[in-house]
C-alpha cells in the first residue's frame, strides 16, 4: 500500500518510474489530468491512463520542489545480490560458511587446520577477506586449498557483491565445502548478507566474556559460536559457563562449541557439525556428474 | 564503520531512482535495533553526497523505536536495546521493529 495516500499502488522500483510527478504507480481511478491548471475540477470521462499522480500540486512551474516516495530498502541491493549468490551457490550444492570474529581470534589457524583436516576428504576453498595483504590467501594456500583474496581497502567488511566477484573468480567445484573469512570485525560483516550458507562467529578465550552482549548483532547473527584458545583455560580468568550464559541471552538457539585450532580440541565436533549442516546444502551426495559439468 | 557504506548505498540508491533533477532532501528510516547510528549516518552524508546531484541536500532521519514481543508470555514491548529482557523473565524477544532500514521519500527540484 502507497505510505502517502494509502491507495493500492506499488511502491518502489515502478515509483521512479515517472519523475516529473509526485509518486506514480497505476491506478484504476481518475485524476485530474489537464496539465495547463493545477486546480481540481469535475470531469465526466472516466478513461483509462497509466501515469502518475501527485501529491504537491504539479502546475506549470517546473522548477518546483517535488516529493518522490521511494520506500525503498537501503540494504535492498546487497539482499538481492546475496540472493543471487545464495541461488548461484545452492545450484551447485556448495555450502558456504561466513565465518566472522574479532581481530586476532585465531580465525585463520582454525581455518588453516580445518582445511588441512577436511581437504583429504572433501573440496575445500575459501575466500579471504582481508583490508590489506595477501598474507591469509598465501597461509591458506599453503594447506594446498584453491583460494581467493579480497582486499577491501578502507572498508570493514564483506558485501554480497564482492562475494559474487570472488565467486566468479574461484569457481569452487560442484558440492564442494567453501569457507569465507569475512574481515576481521565483530560490528560491520554482521549486517551484510553475502548469500552464504551458515553463519558462524569464531571468539576466543583470550577475548572478554561479555562479547556477546557487546556485541550483539554479530552473535544474534549466527547460527554456531566456536570458542577458539580452549587450550589456554588454565592460563587465563576465562569463565566458559559465562560465556555461555551471554551467548544465550543474545541467541539462544545458537550452538556452542569449544575448540582449539593448535591444540585440536573440539576440532571432531566442529567437523561433525560441517558435515551436518553442508548436507542439507546437498540434497543429491552422489557424485554421479561428471567433475566440472553443470545441469 | 558500516554507516559509510550505508550512507554511500543510500547516495547511489537516490541517484539510480531519481535520475534527474537537483534532490534538496532524503528522509530515511533508521531504526534503533537496527545496527546503524543515525548520527554516523549523518556526519557521513555530505561526504558521501559530495560531486553527485545530492550535493547540499538535507538528510532528514526518523527514529523508529524498537519494539518486540515475547515468546513466552506473548506480551509486546519496547525494545530499547537488542538484548531486552520481558518482565517475565524471559532474555529473548522476536523483534516486531525497529530494524527499518529504508529510504522513505525524496525532495527533487
Amino acid at each position: 500500500m502507497c505510505a502517502t495516500c494509502g491507495c493500492s499502488g506499488t511502491l518502489a522500483v515502478e515509483s521512479v518510474a515517472l519523475l516529473t510527478q509526485g509518486h506514480d504507480h497505476e491506478h484504476g481511478h481518475d485524476h485530474a489530468h489537464d496539465h495547463d491548471h493545477g486546480h481540481e475540477h469535475q470531469h465526466d470521462h472516466g478513461h483509462e491512463h497509466g501515469h502518475s499522480h501527485s501529491h504537491d500540486a504539479p502546475g506549470p512551474d517546473s522548477t518546483a520542489a517535488r516529493t518522490v516516495q521511494l520506500e525503498q530498502e537501503i540494504l535492498g541491493k546487497n539482499r538481492l545480490l546475496a540472493e543471487r549468490n545464495r541461488g548461484w551457490l545452492q545450484g551447485r550444492e556448495i555450502f558456504a560458511v561466513n565465518l566472522m570474529s574479532s581481530p586476532g581470534s585465531g580465525k585463520t589457524t582454525l581455518l588453516e587446520r580445518t582445511v588441512r583436516d577436511l581437504g583429504k576428504e572433501t573440496v575445500v576453498s575459501v575466500i579471504e577477506g582481508d583490508q590489506e595483504t595477501r598474507l591469509d590467501a598465501e597461509r591458506i594456500r599453503a594447506t594446498g586449498a584453491r583460494v581467493v583474496q579480497i582486499n577491501t581497502g578502507t572498508g570493514c567488511h564483506l558485501d554480497a557483491q564482492m562475494l559474487g566477484r570472488a565467486l566468479q573468480e574461484l569457481s569452487p567445484a560442484i558440492g564442494s565445502l567453501l569457507f569465507v573469512e569475512n574481515v576481521g570485525n565483530l560490528v560491520c560483516p554482521a549486517l551484510f548478507d553475502l548469500g552464504e550458507g551458515a553463519r558462524v562467529v569464531i571468539a576466543s578465550t583470550t577475548e572478554g566474556e561479555d562479547k556477546p552482549l557487546k556485541y550483539p548483532h554479530m552473535f544474534r547473527a549466527a547460527e554456531l559460536i566456536l570458542l577458539n584458545k580452549v587450550d589456554l583455560l588454565p592460563h587465563l580468568h576465562f569463565d566458559v559457563d559465562r560465556f555461555t550464559a551471554h551467548v544465550r541471552l543474545v541467541n539462544p538457539s545458537a550452538k556452542v562449541l569449544q575448540v582449539s585450532a593448535t591444540g585440536g580440541d573440539g576440532l571432531p565436533e566442529w567437523y561433525r557439525w560441517l558435515a551436518a549442516r553442508g548436507a542439507s546444502a546437498r540434497p543429491h551426495p552422489e557424485p554421479s556428474r561428471p567433475e566440472g559439468v553443470l545441469t | 564503520m558500516h554507516e559509510l557504506s550505508i550512507t554511500q548505498g543510500i547516495v547511489e540508491s537516490v541517484c539510480e531512482a531519481v535520475p534527474e533533477g537537483k534532490v534538496l532532501a532524503v528522509t530515511v528510516e533508521i531504526g534503533k535495533l537496527s545496527g546503524v547510528v543515525p548520527d554516523s549516518v549523518r556526519f557521513c552524508f555530505d561526504l558521501c553526497a559530495q560531486g553527485t546531484r545530492l550535493e547540499g541536500a538535507r538528510l532528514d532521519v526518523i527514529d523508529v523505536p524498537g519494539q518486540g514481543r515475547c515468546g513466552s508470555c506473548q506480551r509486546e514491548l519496547d525494545m530499547p536495546e537488542l538484548v531486552t529482557t520481558c518482565p517475565c523473565g524471559n532474555p529473548f524477544l522476536e523483534i516486531l521493529r525497529g530494524r527499518e532500514l529504508r529510504i522513505r521519500s525524496v525532495e527533487v527540484m
